[in-house]
């Protein structure tokens, strides 16, 4: 830790400052060495910086410039300042994706965080073949997301599908899951749980078991039930994960785009007859490539941003009260 | 020096308490839990193994059938989904991709864990800033267009592109190595007089080599995985395997034996990896999760 390389001097001027070269080995190459302990780092993350360049950061700030016009893949592009933007704020076809995007992100996180705190917790205790069950419940995240909506979509199927079959057993009419945004909103979160449940049990596993054991063995001599350790112990001390896992949520939640393309079966974007499962992410490519209206598109990719950023914000100082009382 | 061990495994001694012992509450749960998480993939095999007549029985088949050649020579022979130059194209993407993303990921990760720099910090905060932007939904036009001037729509390298680098991959080295290389090693090499890259070829890399194995499994398995991009820039006769699925999905979505059939190939490599590096995966994600 005595390698010092940050010298006052500019980059730009090799002047005689020394710099680290009482490090340097007294042979030959000590100009060599000067240079490559300055230098070589940035060459080391250069790809990395380069490569973002070209295909991140540029595109993003293209984006914002293209959804200042109307602009159509190889034809006039006309400047329109923000109208694009003030058209969407008023669209309904754009607010209809924004709330069915929201929809599904509530209905399939809420219960995915418990499911995934409930199996981390069972996972956590000790149990023969443990192992095999931690495999076991990351076996869906190895399935890619078409597959699963694939076998899903089946699975939700009027006639033939194995969950009216199931409810029919209960007496419960086949159901048209596709057909009313309630019921489509509940088949794509299943799809998204099936998938990430046990993934996020797997990281909520791996920090409750970097809790203290002797905090619950204070908490068992006070005579603290297994359930209030839980809630009282494990849950506050998870909080930096659950705040982890929420972000990561809310940034797969509202970008959500292949389960209802693959649920829709035909990838128009429309998200079935009245857009009842259209997303925001399916708006976007509906403009930019089935209306080719890219200026549209962009504007909507920078407002899908700013509901991120919104999202990510409202879901931070939610998770930032979990064991506030700490 | 090849073999640094960095986590003891599993030395913790547990003390005797109750809430530790699996009661019977927690054996129900993790047995739904596995049969939930295991049975649409199961399904999915089956169904690749059966014919359409079977496939809509009430109640619905839960054994395998004896069809699974017959099906794979039909999904092989429809034109529309280019099935087998899917595969092909997604193995080339992924393998690609995956080492690009390593090779950039563990030399930025040896910068930024080991090595001083004017900027590391804000370098690395810019990483971490840049990972909660949806970059691949929001620039979609601009790269499109992109592959549009350069001739490439319809091309797989249009594909492989945009995925070659991936902030996660470096931080994720980052947090690795800091942890896996001791820095008493690295001055000890620079003392030596050996050179940055020489330390990192000599003793980085043979030290990262477990995190550099999750970081290829996890970027194999979302490669072969994307699906939004393939779409749009590539066209229906040079599909990757996910796209080529939407195709069978979208002409012959009542064909379910051929769609599963398809489907299940298109996980088999998956699952391939999974078996053979199962518990590297499961440690690596649980490692990552602890130190982020």
């Amino acid at each position: 830790m005595t390698l010092n390389v940050d010298t006052p001097a500019p980059a730009r001027r090799p002047g005689p400052r020394r710099t680290a070269g009482h490090r340097s080995p007294g042979r030959g190459g000590r100009g060599f060495a000067r240079f490559d302990l300055r230098a070589t780092p940035y060459f080391l993350v250069s790809p990395y910086f380069l490569l973002f360049a070209i295909f991140g950061v540029f595109p993003l700030g293209y984006t914002l410039w293209v959804s200042l016009y109307d602009w159509e893949l190889a034809g006039d592009k006309t400047f329109l300042g923000l109208d694009n933007y003030i058209n969407l704020i008023t669209d309904g076809a754009f607010w209809n994706a924004v709330v069915n995007t929201l929809g599904m992100f509530v209905i399939s996180t809420i219960p995915q965080l418990v499911l995934a705190l409930i199996i981390a917790n069972a996972l956590n205790k000790r149990i023969r073949g443990r192992l095999f069950f931690r495999l076991g419940v990351l076996l869906p995240l190895v399935t890619s997301v078409v597959a699963v909506a694939v076998v899903f979509t089946q699975l939700y199927g009027r006639d033939y599908g194995m969950i009216n079959w199931f409810l029919g057993l209960f007496g419960v009419d086949a159901i048209e899951w596709q057909n009313q945004s309630w019921s489509a909103w509940i088949a794509i979160s299943t799809m998204i749980d099936w998938r990430w449940t046990g993934y996020n049990a797997i990281i909520l596993l791996a920090a409750m078991q970097t809790i203290p054991k002797d905090l619950y063995e204070a908490a068992a001599l006070d005579g603290a039930s297994p359930r209030r350790q839980f809630w009282q112990i494990t849950v506050p001390m998870l909080r930096p994960t659950l705040v982890f896992v929420v972000f990561i949520s809310t940034i797969g939640g509202l970008t959500l785009f292949t389960e209802p393309v693959m649920f829709e079966g035909n990838p128009t974007m429309a998200g079935g007859a009245t857009g009842q499962y259209q997303t925001v992410a399916m708006f976007i490519v509906k403009e930019a490539f089935r209306d080719f209206d890219m200026g549209y598109a962009s504007a909507a990719a920078w407002l899908l941003f700013a509901l991120i950023l919104i999202g990510t914000l409202i879901n931070y100082s939610f998770t930032r009260r979990i064991g506030g009382k700490k | 020096m090849t073999a640094i061990q960095t986590r003891p495994r599993s030395t913790r001694s547990q003390p005797r308490n109750r809430i530790w012992d699996a009661g019977p509450l927690t054996k129900v749960v993790l047995a739904f839990a596995l049969v939930l998480s295991a049975f649409p993939i199961y399904y999915m095999f089956i169904m690749a193994t059966r014919t359409n007549d079977e496939a809509i029985d009430t109640p619905p088949p839960l054994l395998p059938g004896g069809h699974l050649g017959e099906n794979i020579q039909r999904l092989l022979s429809t034109e529309d989904a280019y099935f087998a130059t899917g595969l092909i194209n997604s193995a080339i993407v992924s393998i690609t991709v995956t080492l690009s993303v390593v090779l950039i990921s563990t030399l930025a990760g040896f910068a930024f864990a080991k090595l001083r720099f004017r900027g590391s910090k804000i370098l690395l905060g810019l990483i971490l800033v840049t990972m909660m932007v949806p970059l691949q939904q929001m620039g979609i036009v601009p790269l499109y267009e992109m592959m549009v001037t350069l001739g490439w729509t319809g091309q797989i390298q249009a594909v492989i592109l945009p995925f070659l680098v991936n902030g996660f991959g470096v931080f994720m080295m980052t947090q690795y190595t800091t942890q896996a290389v001791p820095d008493e090693l690295v001055e000890a090499a620079r003392v030596d007089g050996a050179s940055t890259m020489r330390i990192y070829a000599n003793v980085v890399l043979p030290a990262v080599r477990p995190g550099m194995a999750v970081l290829a499994l996890l970027t194999f398995m979302q490669s072969w995985n994307e699906f939004m991009w393939p779409l749009i820039v590539l066209n229906p006769d040079n599909p990757v395997v996910q796209t080529s699925i939407a195709a069978l999905n979208q002409a012959h979505g009542t064909d379910y034996v051929m769609l599963f059939t398809g489907t299940a190939a298109s996980v088999l490599p998956l699952f391939i990896v999974f078996v053979a590096f199962g518990r590297q995966i499961v440690g690596g994600l649980m490692e990552g999760a602890v130190k982020a």
